[in-house]
């Protein structure tokens, strides 16, 4: 069978004391959590850290809970105050810990009916002995993925490796000196679209990012989290009670695969119905989950009805070229763009629900 | 006649245990974790064995240095082709494989050097140290370019100078004039089809032991389906006394045709263990499974069927191109079999094939589950289907209207006997609702049907002799256990169970006093393997001659104390009993004591040998000759989404025709698995690999089950299981196959269903959804110019030429 490298294993106990583990052992070091990602990509030669940094026993990243809103926030009647997404400002926030399981925010009641695009999400991801393992933490720290990565270290050595891991081609596209793989984490297009902020913790402290700027588009690193850094909890802001989220996520199998693409979509709307703000972010394209852009404008003060709906699909195929990073037809994805992001939107829309893969 | 069984209840009221709901003897072991896989063993002093893989699809080795890996602390040995040079292959005309490469590698993955170390991670960091240079050659990955190579070097030296290396085997055969019935057909389909290859993805991978004793002595432990043909090759190539040679197989985790021949593990474990005087364990990686594969070959198919205004067949054509990948394997019988197991259950008047198997720089293709004519029967059923559209015949009444018949002779002249297609074709329209689904339901959901045959084990075995092709063994204890010695692999099909419930039956011992001890050359008699379905028919057979022996030694003993005739002993239900008055009775246990005190220790043999000389004169007519066939008609509900491609394939109604439900359990367990088989076959697997374009040609796309994708527990139809019983003369209390012969139908049933939901028909695998997609788009983008035949339903017309390929009708 494949083998783990020996490694040292360190299990501290409170956040300082992972940093600085990580701190004292530099590159050597790696933090885990669930290890669903690591594991496997350790055994595939992909990292060789001579030190594992178990986040496991750290009780400080845990919980899920809501961090109510000042007394001066929204009151029935209220006309529409547009949400910042800013960080847990006024409106008040939701609180998850870096270690929760992904099953446990997928059940948990208050993610279902404040965010059910998150809980969708993080109830869609591998299988259920995946979610009792995988963390929101891992997930949204989740290594991008290529074909031409995901491999043995026999493999690669075939293939003569890639951009990404010790070489200097992408196989993807042929000519680029920047890698491509493919950001394939569920949740964290769901944290962008509802506004989320991220903060971790480092050697010089902690430091809060938008999860919308949490993400660069080099595959080879693609967060802005640094080596030393751990992801400490997310904070989702709770916006209105009309606030809505939805997620639709292509995969050829009902469970356990990674998205062939995946859409998250978040809105508020009107009293009357009409669309008051809308996000949408595509993922399963490049190393860095799409934020749609030039696309609120064809929805905001009209109801989200199907030729709505239409028009926004259409514009997130425009932006949205899927590449052959991941093993699925990539013409075929292209085509699915609208198709998801359609029906990610009739969910929002209230119009039913169409299957996700 | 046969009759019905839904649900597999047991009917056999002259049986006291066949026919019956049971457990698997065992189940319950493997249920609990208790079973003992090859991995699971651990012998003192065990070393573990890797081997060293090449990364070129086609290269000469140059050199191999060993020398810095042998010093690397924690090595025993190092052994390469040298050590092996005498070349094997399972069919004895086309040996063509090393257990290590010799002078050349032929795909990515082909074995070249072998470590034996104090624990896998020494072993592959010894691997690491194996310096082999290597020259590149030039690769084939199309079958079609290498039957087009007209100089080498090719992929084997030709056996005879100035042929084309790159061609494994030509069959050419032609029964009837299939012109002249072509010519005289009132509708002639012709269709171009290309089945993907897949692989078996048995949940254990390879795994082997060798131990080697003073005195000469080899022990291998193997996770195999061949025993018996891996004890001759591991004496035939390692030059041993095959009579100091022992093979044990412990339970196998899933095979279905993958560990059917020696793989290079086997050799690797017994040259490391007798190097190094220590035992040697080699367990593959996953990757290391689909490089090892032997899986089903991918199939280029051009049919031309012609039939009367009727529906009758009257000719059939068919052009085949078989991708072998590096080695022959079993494609001499894989050649053959792509043409020979199509003749029933239709009558066909006239029936041509042309088959060519290419080798090609990938791993080689050998038996997936269904041998060889699972390509063909997908090909074969849709054009079945496009001639009853352009007929406006109902599906399944054309498919009626052409069977064949039981006790006849197909047209390639195999021997028929009992045939239940006739009530599988029924017991499937009726469970499905057919005549109210069919052409019925709304855009996007639909009904397909389609029918098979398969063998229950070939009359000739792989290796000419004349001795049996099973054998059993039977010993009696005075407690009134009985233990079965057997040839057979338990390969999780129910060989074991399969026997217990035969000597149960026969000698009336309570199943739990029964002990099958199997799987191992030093204990057990001959049986040639879990393989084309032949173990229920062979093994069962030899059983029953050994439990009949044993029984008139048991029934003459009771009957002398009873002052009977031996005929009025009857042996059911732990009683031996009077015919006549079951109230004279004792237990099996005083009988058989009885018994051994009248003939001394107790014990019998039996064997069974296949019927010769049933087969036609034609060179090749006894490839595809079996004892029996069984009969399989399935038919698939899917709902497709036509915005995406995908098919949901909602429920298969799988009808099968056994011959009789020895346990109807392990049969519908059979026929489920068959079924789901065939349908992940249809919408998902791909066994393919990168081109040039995607950065080496001849890689492997994704050799992990992450990647190569095969369905979840989620993604699985509803499966109903239709048990027929035609009680065949020959098979063991009538039965035959089970275990391959329903998966045939699942293909062509999706692909027939597709076409009724959308319209389009599918003629290239698999149905996956950028291809269903492509072919929706096609269509659409053809517009309504498609001719209308009067039979689909408004709007959801086939359009001519079909789409997922090049198929086209001819009316003459």
């Amino acid at each position: 069978m494949l083998r783990l490298h020996p490694f040292r294993y360190h299990r501290p106990e409170t956040v300082a004391e992972a940093v600085q583990l990580l701190a004292q052992h530099g590159q050597e070091a790696m933090p885990v959590a669930g290890g669903t990602d690591l594991l496997p990509n350790m055994k595939h030669g992909l990292f060789r850290p001579g030190h594992v940094v178990s986040l496991n026993r750290i009780g400080e990243l845990r919980g899920i809970s809501t961090i109510a809103p000042p007394s001066n926030g929204h009151r029935p009647g209220d006309s529409f105050v547009r949400t910042t997404g800013a960080t847990g400002g006024t409106a008040g926030h939701l609180r998850i810990g870096a270690l929760e399981t992904l099953h446990d925010i997928s059940a948990h009641p208050d993610v279902r009916r404040r965010f059910p695009g998150l809980a969708e999400a993080a109830g869609l991801v591998a299988g259920p002995q995946l979610r009792n393992m995988g963390t929101i933490g891992g997930n949204v720290c989740l290594d991008t993925r290529c074909t031409y990565y995901n491999q043995t270290a026999f493999w690669r050595g075939a293939l003569g490796h890639c951009l990404k891991k010790d070489g200097d081609t992408c196989h993807v596209t042929k000519t680029g000196k920047k890698c491509v793989a493919a950001h394939s984490a569920d949740t964290p297009p769901n944290l962008i679209a509802l506004g989320a902020t991220l903060t971790l913790a480092g050697p010089n402290g902690r430091r809060e990012v938008e999860a919308a700027d949490f993400f660069i588009a080099d595959g080879i690193r693609n967060t802005r989290r640094a080596p030393g850094e751990i992801l400490t909890e997310v904070r989702i802001p709770l916006g209105r009670p009309s606030a809505r989220s939805a997620y639709q996520k292509l995969r050829q199998r009902k469970s356990i695969d990674f998205p062939l693409l995946s859409v998250a979509v978040a809105g508020d709307f009107a009293n009357d119905g009409s669309v008051a703000s809308l996000k949408g972010v595509v993922s399963v394209l490049g190393a860095r989950p799409r934020l749609l852009s030039d696309w609120e404008g064809l929805a905001t003060g009209k109801p989200l009805n199907a030729g709505v709906i239409r028009d926004l699909a259409h514009r997130a195929w425009q932006q949205c070229r899927p590449l052959e990073n991941v093993v699925g037809d990539a013409g075929w994805r292209r085509a699915m763009v609208p198709v998801c992001v359609g029906r990610a939107l009739e969910k929002l829309a209230g119009l039913g629900t169409r299957p996700d893969r | 006649m046969p009759s019905v069984t839904p649900g597999g209840a047991a009917p056999a009221r002259e049986f006291s245990t066949i026919g019956r709901r049971m457990r698997k003897v065992d189940g319950l072991a493997k249920a609990t974790g208790r079973a003992r896989y090859t991995d699971d063993i651990q012998l003192p002093g065990m070393l573990h064995g890797k081997i060293l893989r090449s990364p070129h699809p086609h290269a000469r080795i140059k050199s191999i240095d060993a020398s810095a890996a042998e010093r690397l602390k924690g090595v025993h040995a190092v052994t390469t082709g040298r050590d092996m040079p005498v070349p094997y292959g399972i069919i004895p005309w086309t040996p063509d494989e090393h257990p290590l490469c010799l002078d050349r590698v032929r795909y990515v993955g082909d074995g070249v050097a072998a470590v034996a170390a104090v624990d896998e991670e020494t072993a592959n960091e010894a691997l690491g140290l194996v310096e082999v240079v290597y020259e590149e050659l030039p690769a084939y990955f199309s079958p079609h370019e290498a039957i087009a190579a007209e100089s080498g070097p090719f992929i084997h030296e030709p056996r005879r100078p100035g042929r084309n290396g790159n061609v494994t085997k030509v069959v050419r055969l032609e029964f009837g004039d299939v012109e002249a019935g072509l010519a005289e057909s009132a509708v002639v389909v012709e269709g171009d089809y290309f089945f993907e290859g897949t692989t078996h993805t048995p949940i254990e991978p390879h795994c082997a032991i060798g131990m080697a004793e003073r005195g000469g002595r080899l022990t291998v432990w193997s996770a195999t389906q061949v025993p018996h043909y891996l004890h001759r090759e591991l004496a035939r190539v390692l030059d041993l006394d095959p009579a100091l040679v022992r093979v044990v197989q412990p339970p196998v985790g899933g095979a279905f045709g993958g560990k059917s021949e020696p793989f290079d593990l086997e050799f690797c474990v017994a040259t490391l263990a007798m190097k190094t005087g220590r035992p040697v364990k080699i367990l593959y990686t996953r990757e290391e499974v689909f490089y090892a594969h032997r899986g089903r070959h991918p199939f280029h198919m051009r049919y031309r069927t012609g039939a009367d205004e009727n529906g009758m067949l009257a000719a059939v054509d068919a052009e085949i191109v078989l991708d072998g990948g590096a080695y022959a394997s079993f494609g001499l019988v894989t050649t053959y079999y792509s043409g020979q197991l199509l003749t029933a259950p239709y009558q066909m008047p006239a029936y041509r094939f042309h088959s060519t198997r290419a080798y090609t720089n990938k791993p080689a293709c050998g038996p997936k589950r269904g041998h060889g004519s699972v390509q063909p029967r997908f090909a074969f059923e849709v054009q079945l289907d496009r001639i009853a559209e352009r007929l406006a015949i109902d599906p399944i009444e054309l498919r009626r209207r052409n069977f064949i018949g039981a006790d006849t002779r197909t047209v390639n002249d195999l021997r028929i006997t009992s045939n239940g297609f006739l009530e599988c074709l029924d017991a499937v329209e009726a469970a499905s609702g057919w005549r109210r689904k069919f052409r019925k339901l709304p855009f996007g959901r639909g009904v397909g049907v389609a029918g098979s045959t398969y063998i229950s084990g070939t009359n000739y075995p792989v290796y000419p002799n004349d001795m049996p092709q099973s054998g059993v063994q039977l010993q009696v204890d005075r407690s009134g256990r009985v233990s079965v010695f057997s040839g057979a692999s338990e390969i999780g099909q129910g060989a074991d169970s399969m026997v217990a419930y035969v000597v149960a039956e026969e000698l009336g011992v309570p199943l739990e006093h029964i002990r099958v001890l199997a799987g191992d050359t030093d204990f057990t008699p001959v049986d040639l393997g879990a393989y084309s379905s032949r173990v229920t028919f062979m093994l069962g057979n030899a059983c029953i001659d050994a439990a009949r022996r044993l029984k008139q030694q048991v029934q003459e003993a009771v009957a002398e104390a009873w002052d009977a005739k031996p005929g009025e002993v009857l042996l059911a239900g732990g009683l031996a009993m009077r015919k006549g008055d079951t109230g004279v009775s004792m237990s099996v246990r005083d009988a058989f004591n009885l018994a051994e005190a009248k003939f001394g220790t107790l014990g019998a043999t039996g064997s069974y040998d296949t019927p010769k000389d049933v087969h036609g004169s034609y060179r090749g007519a006894t490839i595809g000759a079996s004892p029996a066939y069984s009969f399989s008609a399935h038919v698939a509900e899917v709902r497709v989404d036509p915005e995406t491609g995908f098919v949901d394939v909602e429920k298969i109604w799988i009808a099968h025709d056994c011959g009789r439900a020895l346990n109807p359990v392990l049969v519908e367990g059979q026929m489920e698995g068959s079924a789901y088989m065939g349908f992940a076959e249809a919408v998902m697997e791909e066994h393919v690999f990168k081109t040039a374009e995607q950065g080496r040609a001849g890689l492997h796309n994704a050799p992990s089950l992450l990647d190569y994708r095969i369905p979840t527990s989620l993604d699985t139809p509803a499966l109903e299981s239709l048990v027929i019983e035609s009680v065949d003369p020959e098979g063991p209390y009538g039965a035959k196959e089970a275990g391959e012969g329903p998966l045939h139908p699942s293909i062509p049933a999706i692909a027939n269903a597709i076409h009724d939901a959308v319209g389009v028909r599918m003629n290239s695998l698999p149905f996956s959804p950028p291809r269903v997609w492509a072919a929706l788009q096609n269509r659409t983008a053809a517009g309504a110019e498609g001719a209308g035949d009067g039979v689909a339903k408004a709007g959801r017309r086939e359009r001519e030429g079909g789409s997922g390929g090049v198929a086209k009708a001819v009316t003459p």
